[in-house]
């Protein structure tokens, strides 16, 4: 039972992802993104990180997947293709890629024996719990900057955003 | 439950990895290319999750917190550069933007 959800989750993500990068409609796409933001939630729920599914889901594919189709509807830039010269680069672009999962995967593999057993899951209520304690000792320093990181993005988001003075 | 094994879970972050890694360079499209690029931010949020509930740890799940945090605030300001890119030169294709090509 505990396999044949992992491989139905794993297996919706990937072609979830395949769709992200084989589609030519830029909406398709992130629909794509959506489905595969869904699937990952699932792979996270298979790993006990109930609370982190559940912020996956209301984060990304709540917020920004909508800030996405925003964005596409606001630009509206069907038609107009770019070059078509692309042999060479798909050629390229997949021969790396494949590379890059050879050396994760081999890497993977050499790394010594799996692991299949893992620890007792975290009562499902403690997990909050859980996650405040490190939050509000070790990773003090980190939430503060990255509020401050908030803000600042916030404040460059406006900044760039506003049009320039017809003047200038 | 009990997870399927830690090699499973690092196999498939790898190879949404390399799916977005794929699609961050053969896409044109701007908004695509960001889209695989969150992809790919997925990817090392699924392999660190893992880690840290193989390992019995809650330190991976907080990195993913920061991930979370870290992804919204770039999806944010790239986003506002992309709006700001469209109106200089209005198209999404990567290689209309050649101003600092020679």
């Amino acid at each position: 039972m505990a396999p044949f959800l992992f491989n139905l989750f794993a297996c919706f993500t990937i072609a979830a992802a395949v769709g992200v990068v084989l589609n030519k409609n830029a909406i398709n796409c992130a629909m794509c993104l959506l489905l595969c933001l869904a699937g990952a939630a699932g792979l996270f729920i298979r790993l006990d990180a109930f609370l982190l599914a559940f912020l996956l889901l209301l984060v990304y594919a709540g917020a920004v997947i909508a800030l996405f189709l925003f964005i596409i509807m606001l630009l509206d830039a069907r038609g107009r293709p770019g070059p078509t010269q692309r042999g060479l680069h798909t050629v390229a672009g997949t021969a790396a890629a494949a590379i890059l999962l050879a050396a994760v995967v081999g890497f993977v593999s050499q790394s010594g024996p799996d692991r299949a057993v893992p620890g007792p899951p975290l009562a499902v209520g403690a997990s909050l719990k859980l996650y405040a304690q490190p939050l509000f000792t070790v990773y003090l320093l980190p939430v503060q900057v990255i509020g401050f990181l908030l803000l600042i993005s916030m404040l460059g988001a406006i900044a760039l955003s506003r049009r320039p003075p017809p003047g200038s | 439950m009990i997870p399927a094994s830690l090699n499973a879970f690092l196999a498939l972050s790898a190879l949404l990895f390399a799916i977005g890694f794929l699609g961050v360079l053969l896409r044109r499209n701007t908004l695509v290319i960001y889209m695989c690029l969150e992809l790919m931010l997925v990817a090392a949020m699924l392999a660190l999750v893992a880690f840290s509930r193989f390992n019995g740890t809650v330190d991976g799940d907080v990195f993913v917190f920061f991930i979370l945090t870290v992804a919204a605030a770039e999806v944010a300001v790239g986003l506002a550069i992309i709006v700001a890119l469209f109106r200089q030169r209005p198209t999404l294709q990567v290689d209309r933007h050649d101003a600092l090509k020679n």
